[in-house]
């Protein structure tokens, strides 16, 4: 990568990019939706991680938030070309959420309440790169934001930060997910442009 | 809540027409996920994302994306089984032998 967002080095803006190449800046957040937007209960929420032997890890909302918090600031970018400048989110890290299992595996697909998957390899859910985030500027994410919880990988485009998160299956394959099968980048470094297959 | 996010399946005759000589707006289609048969008109249409996605009436299953970059588009029809297209009757047709 060798790209760190501006702002966490004590660096003025003007040092670094602010934006990839093709994005413009946009101050509102806009709503990008595929599909009706699932309302899920709190009391039937649930957040499932499974292996590629068939090992599955479950957490409810109240396990999920009894879990250390952590509170990223990051920049994120949508390959519709708008990119929004620090962004304030409280989650629980995927470090945190994979510590302890035991697994082989390379790539991950996340699974939605609603049917949406995205893939992106395992090591990218590591190292304080990706969150279940359920927070976004100090309130409840709402619904149409991906409310309850939505996976939050801002170093890829924002379609691989999956709206209403339900699970992430680990697998030994890579697994293109719902926009990767139908002309998007497998992998999404919005540094790399890489918004479509072949980019 | 009424979801008032989609659009109705009218809006995809331009952007197909791109793509196929047919006007596939005139077509019937099946659901692969509920079986429902009905015209491509009446598809919910979410054109706020990445990509249009069309969605079954009867059942919200996705049976058509279409994405498109400046300089390629692709089609995927996968939760269609088939389409079902008016042919103009006077037209030669391919005939089983
Ligand atoms: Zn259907």
């Amino acid at each position: 990568m060798g790209i760190v967002s501006p702002g966490f080095q004590g660096r003025p803006r003007s040092a670094e990019p602010a934006l990839p190449a093709g994005q413009y800046l946009t101050q509102d957040f806009p709503v990008l939706s595929a599909g009706p937007t699932p309302r899920v209960s709190l009391d039937t929420w649930e957040f499932v991680i499974s292996t590629e032997g068939g090992v599955e890890y479950r957490w409810s909302w109240d396990e999920l938030r009894g879990l250390p918090q952590d509170t990223p600031t990051v920049d994120i970018h949508c390959v519709t070309r708008w990119s929004k400048l620090g962004t304030s989110w409280q989650g629980v890290s995927l470090d945190t959420l994979l510590e302890g299992i035991g697994t082989a595996a390379h790539y991950a697909q996340a699974h939605s309440y609603g049917g949406y998957t995205t893939n992106l390899p395992l090591a990218d859910l590591r190292g304080g790169r990706a969150w279940v985030a359920h927070t976004y500027d100090g309130a409840p994410l709402p619904a149409e934001h991906g409310g309850p919880a939505r996976l939050l990988v801002p170093h890829l485009y924002f379609w691989k930060s999956a709206k209403w998160v339900r699970g992430i299956r680990l697998t030994t394959t890579d697994q293109p997910g719902f926009w990767e099968t139908a002309g998007y980048h497998d992998y999404g470094d919005p540094w790399r442009e890489q918004r479509y297959q072949g980019d | 809540m009424t979801d008032m996010s989609y659009l109705d399946g009218n809006m995809l005759d331009g952007p197909l027409r791109e793509l196929f000589a047919v006007d596939l707006s005139t077509a019937t289609g099946r659901c692969e996920h509920c079986g429902m048969i009905g015209p491509m008109a009446a598809l919910q249409v979410y054109p706020h994302a990445p990509g249009l996605v069309g969605r079954c009436p009867n059942c919200a299953g996705v049976m058509l994306r279409l994405v498109r970059s400046p300089d390629r588009a692709w089609l995927d029809l996968r939760g269609v089984t088939y389409l079902q297209v008016p042919m103009p009757l006077d037209q030669p047709h391919p005939r089983p032998l």
